[in-house]
């Protein structure tokens, strides 16, 4: 059994999981429920939905809010996830890092796009 | 650092191309790598699902053009094409969501048993492949 605790604690991998498994439930969760109150928006909106209701649903200041929040969730739970792959499957070092950074630069570039239509809406 | 840099044995007993295909996995199993595969799907395809949010909420004219892509198709890309992808966006986030509210489920209430394993698996498969056929047959127009 490798020393997981004091000065000689072995510094790499998933920072012993914990951590991160949390975060991903809990943004997970808090994604679940976001799409509960899209979801919900949309079959409790009557007649058909064209661009003014859609767009509606994402147009008061607390959906923005929840929107962001949910931007963030996102970002943080398909690191967790896709970090998680690259460790189980891929083993040279150098492609599992140059996928991380793939991944990085994927997923802040996304989020920044996604800001950017939120608040130009 | 010395002792962490000690050889660690590497079992490889898995030939991904021989084994692989004919390996048969309980529904849980199935349920736990498709979890992957659809999480890496959205992963991949995150700039076209916030292309979707973008032309879909920015303007009636963005709009339109977001609803001329399943008829029309986008750029070089044939509308059936979009409507395909776009089904495998939907079977992915289902088969996520519901795969990752059985986990939040067995996480609180500690329902880890193999009986509970396996009658959530299928009940996962089932959902997410029949919501997929009947929102896919929407997307298609059937009815």
């Amino acid at each position: 059994m490798s020393v997981n605790y004091g000065s000689k604690r072995i510094v790499v991998g998933a920072h012993y999981g914990l951590r991160d498994w949390l975060a991903q439930r809990v943004t997970g969760a808090l994604m679940a429920l976001f799409t509960l109150v899209v979801l919900a928006q949309v079959i409790f909106t009557s007649g058909p939905i064209g661009y003014e209701q859609w767009a509606g649903i994402f147009a008061p200041q607390w959906m923005k809010f929840l929107t962001f929040a949910v931007i963030v969730a996102l970002l943080w739970h398909v690191w967790v996830g896709v970090r998680d792959i690259f460790m189980d499957y891929i083993q040279p070092v150098g492609i599992r890092l140059s996928l991380q950074v793939f991944a990085i630069v994927w997923l802040v570039g996304c989020a920044g796009w996604a800001v950017q239509v939120l608040w130009r809406l | 650092m010395t002792e962490i840099a000690r050889k660690r044995p590497v079992f490889r007993n898995i030939n991904a191309l021989k084994d692989l295909p004919t390996y048969r996995l309980p529904a849980a199993g199935w349920v736990s790598i498709l979890h992957r595969v659809s999480g890496v799907l959205m992963f991949l395809l995150m700039p076209f699902i916030i292309w979707m949010f973008d032309t879909s909420v920015s303007s009636e004219i963005s709009f339109a053009s977001f609803s001329a892509a399943f008829n029309v198709g986008l750029g070089f890309v044939p509308g059936v094409l979009v409507k395909l992808v776009t089904l495998a966006l939907i079977w992915a986030y289902l088969h996520h969501f519901i795969a990752g509210v059985r986990h939040l489920y067995m996480d609180v209430f500690h329902a880890v048993s193999k009986e509970f394993g396996k009658s959530s698996a299928v009940v996962t498969l089932a959902l997410s492949l029949g919501l997929t056929a009947v929102l896919g047959a929407k997307l298609f127009g059937l009815y």
